[in-house]
C-alpha cells in the first residue's frame, strides 16, 4: 500500500470541481488545481469509485503514528445520475437541484484532504489530483476504519469511561452536537422543500389567472381582466422571491448544515477509534498483570506497543480536536453570515418589487 | 327602483373613521373594531346579551310569513328558491386563519365600495332605462360616503352539547332614516342569517334581483363547535364563518333594493327574531325543500326559451364559463394556503432544533448567535401564518364568495325563464278559453257562455301582466348583471391591492429580522 510521503505539487486551497458530467447512471467530476509552479493547471475526471479509493488509501496508512487520532474529512453518500428514494433522503440537501451542492462538497473534501498536515503526504493526494489515468478501483480492504465493524462494537464501547477529562467532556459534547445537528439538517430541508412547493403553487396560480381574462369592450370587463393579468404577476414575483429564498437557503445554510453534521460524525469516528484503542490498552495492562511468567514479557511487550500507540494517538487526537473546533466555528460563522446577507438581499428586492407593483397597481385605479 | 331618491348624503361624523376612506391606509389596526366610535353600552343595549332566538318554537311560523309573501304570485313557490341552491349549499372546507388577519379583512371587506369606481361609467350597449343610470349614478355618489355599516362580531357559545349554537353580535351604523336609530347592534345566531336570506329569495329573486347566498352549512363544522370552542379547527371554523357572515351582510346591505326589505330592517333592529325552523336540514320543510328543488331542476330542462334577446343567452353562457374559471383558481389557491401552513410547521419545528443547538454549544458567540437564528425562524413562523392567513380571507374567500354569487346569478336569469314560461303558459290557457268560447258559440249556450266571456278578459289581463313581469325582470337581470360586474371588479381589484400591501409589510418586517441578525452572526469568532 502506499505509504511513501510526497509534497503536493498543487495548491490545496483552490482545487475546484467544475463540472459533472452524466454517463448513463455514472456521474463524472471534472477537478482542476493549479500547480505550485505557477506553470498551469491539471485537469481530471474523477468518479465517486476514486474519491473511495482516495480516502481507502488515507485511511491505511498504518505507519503514520497516531494516524487514528486523525478526524478525517467526510465524503458524501454515494450519488448516481439517477438514485433511488432511500438514497435521495441520506443524501438531504446535496440531492437537490443538479448536483451543485454535492460538487461542492467534494471540493471542500479535496481541500480538505491537501490541507492536512498529514494527509496531504500520502502520494495518494498526488496521484489522484494529477494523474490523467483514473487511479486503480480496487475494493478496499477491511481495516478498523470500516464503519460496519464500528457499528457493532459502539454500543459496547461507546459508553467506556475515559482516563482524561478533556476527551470526556469532548465526547459527551459530541455525541449532542451530533444529534442535534443531524436532526437541523433534515428539519431544514424540510423547509426548503416547503419554500420550494409554495413557488409552484405561485407558478400555477399565476398561469391559471391568465384563463380568467375575459374578451370584450365592456369597461367593467376589462377591468377585471386587467386586474388579473396584474395579479398573475404579481404571483410571477411572488414565485421568484420563493425560489430565490430557498436557494438561498440551501446554498448556505444548508449546505453549512449539512457540513457540519457529516464533520460531527467524522469527530465522533475518531474519537471512537481513540476509545477502541483505551480498552484495548487497558486490557494489555490487565493481561501484562496477570500474566503467568512464561508469557510475561510478551505481554509487557504487547503492553508498551499499546501504551506508544494510545499516546501517539492522543496527541494527534488532542491537535485535531482543537483545529476542528476552530474549523467548525469559522465555517458556520462564514455559513451565517452568507445566509444572512443573501436573504436580506433578496427580501429588499422582492420588497421593491412589491413597492412598485403596488404603485402600478394603484395607479390605475383612480 | 325608488331606493336612491330616498338617500340622502349624511354628513361625515368623523374623520378618522377607518372603514370608510380609501383602501390605501389603515390596514395595520387590527384588532379594532370599526364602530370604535360608537360602540359603547348605550348603543348595544338594544342587542340585549340574551340569545333573543331560542324561545319560540312554532314550528311553521315561517312557512306561513313565507307564503304571505308569495301570494302575490300565482305559479306555486314553496319552493323557496332557485335549483342553484344545490351548489350554494355545497360542503364547506375549514381552513385556519388567525383573529388578526380576519378583523383586518373584515375592515377592508366593509369598504365593498371603497374608492370610486373608474371612470369607466359609461353607459354599456345594454339597454338601461334612464331612471336606472341615474340611480347608479348617484350611487356612486353615495359610494363615498357610507350610509350603513355593518359589522358581525363577538361569537359566542350558547348552551351546551348537542343543542349549543353559536350566537353574533351585529351592529349596524347607519345615517338612513329608515332605521330607528343610528347605531344599534342585535344577537343573530346562523340559522337567522340563513333565515334572511331564504326570505329575501322568495321576494326578491322573483323580481331578478341576485340575492348574495351566506356560507353554506356544516354539520361537521358545527359538531365540532358545540362538543367544545377551544380547539383550533373549532377556533378557525368560527372565525371563517364570522367572516363570511360579516361579508354577507355587507352585500346584503349594499343592494340598493335589499336594503329597502323590511326583512332585512327587521334583521338588523329587532331584538329578536322568530327562530328560522325550516332551515333544519332534517324538519319536514327541509324535505319539502329539497322535492322542490329537485322538479324545479326537472322543470329547467325541459324549457326551451325562445330567446328573442341573444345578451342574454351570451351572458348566460359567460357565467358559466366563469364559474368554472373561478373553480379552478379556487383549486390552486387551496394548495398554495395548504403549502403555506406546511412551511409554518416545518419552520417552527426547525426553530427548535436550532434552539438545542443553540443551547449546546460551548462557544458563545456561536451560542448567542444560533439561539438568535432560532428567534428569526419562530418570526418567521408567525409571518408565514399571517401569510397563508392572508392568502386564505384575500382569495380563497373571495373566489368562494364569487362561485356562491355566479350561482346566485344564474339563478336570477332562472327566474325571467319562469317568468316567460308562466307567460306562455297563460297565453295557452287564453288560447283555450278562446277555443271555449268559440265553442259555446257555435253550440249556442248562452248561460256558459258569459262565463266564458269573463274568464277570458281575466286571462286577457293576467297575460299582460305576465308580459310585463317578464319585461320588468329582463330589466332587472340586465342592471344586476351590469352592477354585479361593477363590484366584481372593484371588489377584486381592492383585494388585490390589499394583498399586495400585506406582502409589502411582511417582506419589510422580514428585512428588518435580516438586519437584525446579520451583527450576531458577524460577531463570532
Amino acid at each position: 500500500m502506499m505509504v511513501m510521503t510526497s509534497t503536493l505539487s498543487v495548491h490545496g486551497h483552490n482545487i475546484k470541481v467544475t463540472e459533472v458530467l452524466k454517463d448513463g447512471d455514472t456521474l463524472t467530476f471534472l477537478i482542476v488545481s493549479q500547480k505550485l509552479s505557477g506553470t498551469g493547471e491539471h485537469h481530471v475526471d474523477r468518479t465517486y469509485d476514486d474519491f473511495e479509493w482516495l480516502q481507502q488509501l488515507l485511511f491505511s496508512q498504518e505507519d503514520e503514528p497516531g494516524i487514528q487520532g486523525v478526524i478525517f474529512p467526510s465524503l458524501p453518500a454515494k450519488a448516481s445520475a439517477n438514485p433511488s428514494a432511500k438514497v435521495m433522503k441520506q443524501l438531504g440537501f446535496l440531492g437537490l437541484g443538479e448536483w451543485q451542492l454535492y460538487c461542492k462538497v467534494l471540493e471542500r473534501y479535496l481541500r480538505q484532504v491537501a490541507a492536512h498536515s498529514i494527509l496531504s503526504k500520502n502520494k495518494a493526494v498526488e496521484i489522484f489530483l494529477t494523474s490523467s489515468e483514473p487511479p486503480g478501483r480496487q475494493r478496499a480492504r477491511k481495516n478498523l476504519f470500516n464503519r460496519l465493524s464500528q457499528a457493532v462494537e459502539e454500543r459496547r464501547k461507546e459508553g467506556y469511561k475515559d482516563v482524561d477529562e478533556f476527551f470526556q467532556t469532548e465526547r459527551n459534547h459530541n455525541l449532542v452536537l451530533t444529534c442535534y445537528a443531524k436532526t437541523a439538517a433534515e428539519r431544514f430541508l424540510d423547509v426548503v422543500q416547503s419554500e420550494q412547493k409554495i413557488a409552484v403553487a405561485c407558478a400555477h396560480f399565476s398561469a391559471s389567472l391568465h384563463l380568467c381574462v375575459e374578451p370584450g369592450e365592456d369597461p367593467d370587463k376589462q377591468a377585471f381582466s386587467k386586474a388579473c393579468v396584474q395579479l398573475s404577476e404579481v404571483f410571477d414575483s411572488i414565485k421568484k422571491n420563493m425560489t430565490s429564498v430557498a436557494e438561498n437557503d440551501m446554498n448556505t445554510l444548508g449546505l453549512g448544515l449539512d457540513l457540519e453534521s457529516r464533520c460531527q460524525e467524522a469527530e465522533k469516528e475518531m474519537l471512537f477509534r481513540r476509545t477502541c484503542k483505551l480498552v484495548e490498552l487497558e486490557a494489555a495492562r490487565r493481561n501484562a498483570e496477570k500474566a503467568k511468567p512464561l508469557k510475561k514479557a510478551a505481554m509487557e511487550e504487547a503492553k508498551k506497543t499499546a501504551e506508544i500507540e494510545f499516546n501517539d494517538i492522543c496527541v494527534v487526537a488532542k491537535q485535531e480536536v482543537h483545529r476542528f473546533r476552530a474549523a467548525r466555528v469559522k465555517m458556520l460563522q462564514h455559513t451565517l453570515v452568507q445566509w444572512c446577507e443573501k436573504q436580506l438581499l433578496t427580501a429588499k428586492e422582492s420588497a421593491d418589487q412589491f413597492n412598485q407593483q403596488l404603485q402600478a397597481f394603484r395607479g390605475i385605479a383612480p | 327602483m325608488a331606493a336612491s331618491s330616498d338617500r340622502i348624503p349624511p354628513p361625515f361624523p368623523d374623520t378618522e373613521e377607518p372603514g370608510v376612506c380609501d383602501m390605501a391606509d389603515g390596514d395595520r389596526d387590527e384588532g379594532e373594531d370599526i364602530f370604535v366610535i360608537c360602540s359603547n353600552p348605550v348603543a348595544v343595549s338594544r342587542g340585549v346579551s340574551q340569545p333573543d332566538n331560542v324561545n319560540e318554537q312554532p314550528p311553521d311560523l315561517f312557512r306561513e310569513d313565507e307564503e304571505e309573501e308569495a301570494s302575490s304570485a300565482t305559479a306555486k313557490y314553496n319552493g323557496v328558491h332557485s335549483d342553484d341552491d344545490s351548489d350554494l349549499f355545497a360542503e364547506a372546507q375549514v381552513e385556519p386563519s388567525t383573529d388578526k388577519v380576519g378583523s383586518s379583512a373584515r375592515k377592508e371587506l366593509s369598504t365593498s365600495s371603497g374608492p370610486p369606481p373608474s371612470s369607466s361609467v359609461t353607459q354599456s350597449p345594454a339597454a338601461m332605462q334612464p331612471s336606472s343610470s341615474l340611480q347608479q349614478l348617484e350611487e356612486e355618489e353615495d359610494e363615498d360616503i357610507f350610509d350603513v355599516d355593518v359589522a358581525v362580531t363577538n361569537p359566542e357559545k350558547i348552551g351546551d352539547g348537542m343543542t349549543a349554537y353559536v350566537a353574533y353580535k351585529v351592529s349596524t351604523r347607519t345615517s338612513l332614516a329608515m332605521f330607528r336609530s343610528k347605531a344599534f347592534s342585535v344577537r343573530r345566531r346562523y340559522s337567522d342569517f340563513l333565515g334572511l336570506y331564504e326570505k329575501l329569495s322568495v321576494k326578491q329573486s322573483l323580481q331578478g334581483c341576485i340575492i348574495p347566498p351566506p356560507p353554506e352549512k356544516s354539520v361537521v363544522g358545527m359538531t365540532k363547535v358545540k362538543v367544545g370552542m377551544d380547539d383550533p379547527s373549532s377556533v378557525e371554523f368560527v372565525e371563517r364563518r364570522r367572516a363570511a357572515l360579516e361579508r354577507y351582510l355587507q352585500r346584503v346591505v349594499s343592494h340598493p333594493s335589499l336594503l329597502q326589505d323590511p326583512d332585512v330592517r327587521d334583521f338588523l333592529e329587532r331584538d329578536e327574531l322568530p327562530r328560522a325552523v325550516s332551515t333544519q336540514a332534517l324538519s319536514g320543510a327541509g324535505f319539502l325543500k329539497m322535492i322542490n328543488k329537485a322538479s324545479d331542476a326537472v322543470n329547467k330542462m325541459t324549457i326551451k326559451m325562445n330567446e328573442s334577446d341573444t345578451w342574454f343567452e351570451d351572458k348566460f353562457q359567460e357565467v358559466e364559463n366563469e364559474e368554472q374559471q373561478l373553480r379552478k383558481l379556487q383549486v390552486v389557491v387551496d394548495s398554495l394556503v395548504s403549502h403555506r401552513k406546511e412551511l409554518c410547521g416545518s419552520t417552527a419545528v426547525f426553530a427548535k432544533s436550532m434552539a438545542m443547538l443553540g443551547n449546546s454549544e460551548d462557544n458563545t458567540a456561536l451560542s448567542r448567535a444560533l439561539s438568535q437564528l432560532a428567534e428569526v425562524e419562530d418570526k418567521m413562523e408567525q409571518l408565514h401564518q399571517e401569510q397563508a392567513a392572508s392568502d386564505f380571507f384575500i382569495f380563497a374567500e373571495l373566489l368562494a364568495d364569487y362561485i356562491r354569487l355566479l350561482g346566485a346569478m344564474r339563478g336570477c336569469f332562472d327566474q325571467r325563464v319562469r317568468a316567460w314560461q308562466r307567460w306562455q303558459e297563460a297565453q295557452s290557457t287564453l288560447q283555450k278559453k278562446r277555443e271555449v268560447e268559440a265553442k259555446l258559440l257555435w253550440a249556442n249556450k248562452p248561460e256558459k257562455l258569459q262565463q266564458a266571456k269573463d274568464e277570458i278578459t281575466e286571462w286577457e289581463s293576467r297575460v299582460t301582466q305576465y308580459e310585463r313581469d317578464f319585461d320588468r325582470i329582463g330589466m332587472t337581470v340586465r342592471k344586476e348583471v351590469l352592477r354585479f360586474e361593477k363590484e366584481k371588479a372593484k371588489d377584486f381589484k381592492g383585494q388585490i391591492v390589499k394583498y399586495l400591501d400585506a406582502m409589502l409589510q411582511s417582506q419589510q418586517r422580514l428585512v428588518k429580522f435580516w438586519e437584525a441578525f446579520l451583527p450576531e452572526a458577524k460577531a463570532i469568532a
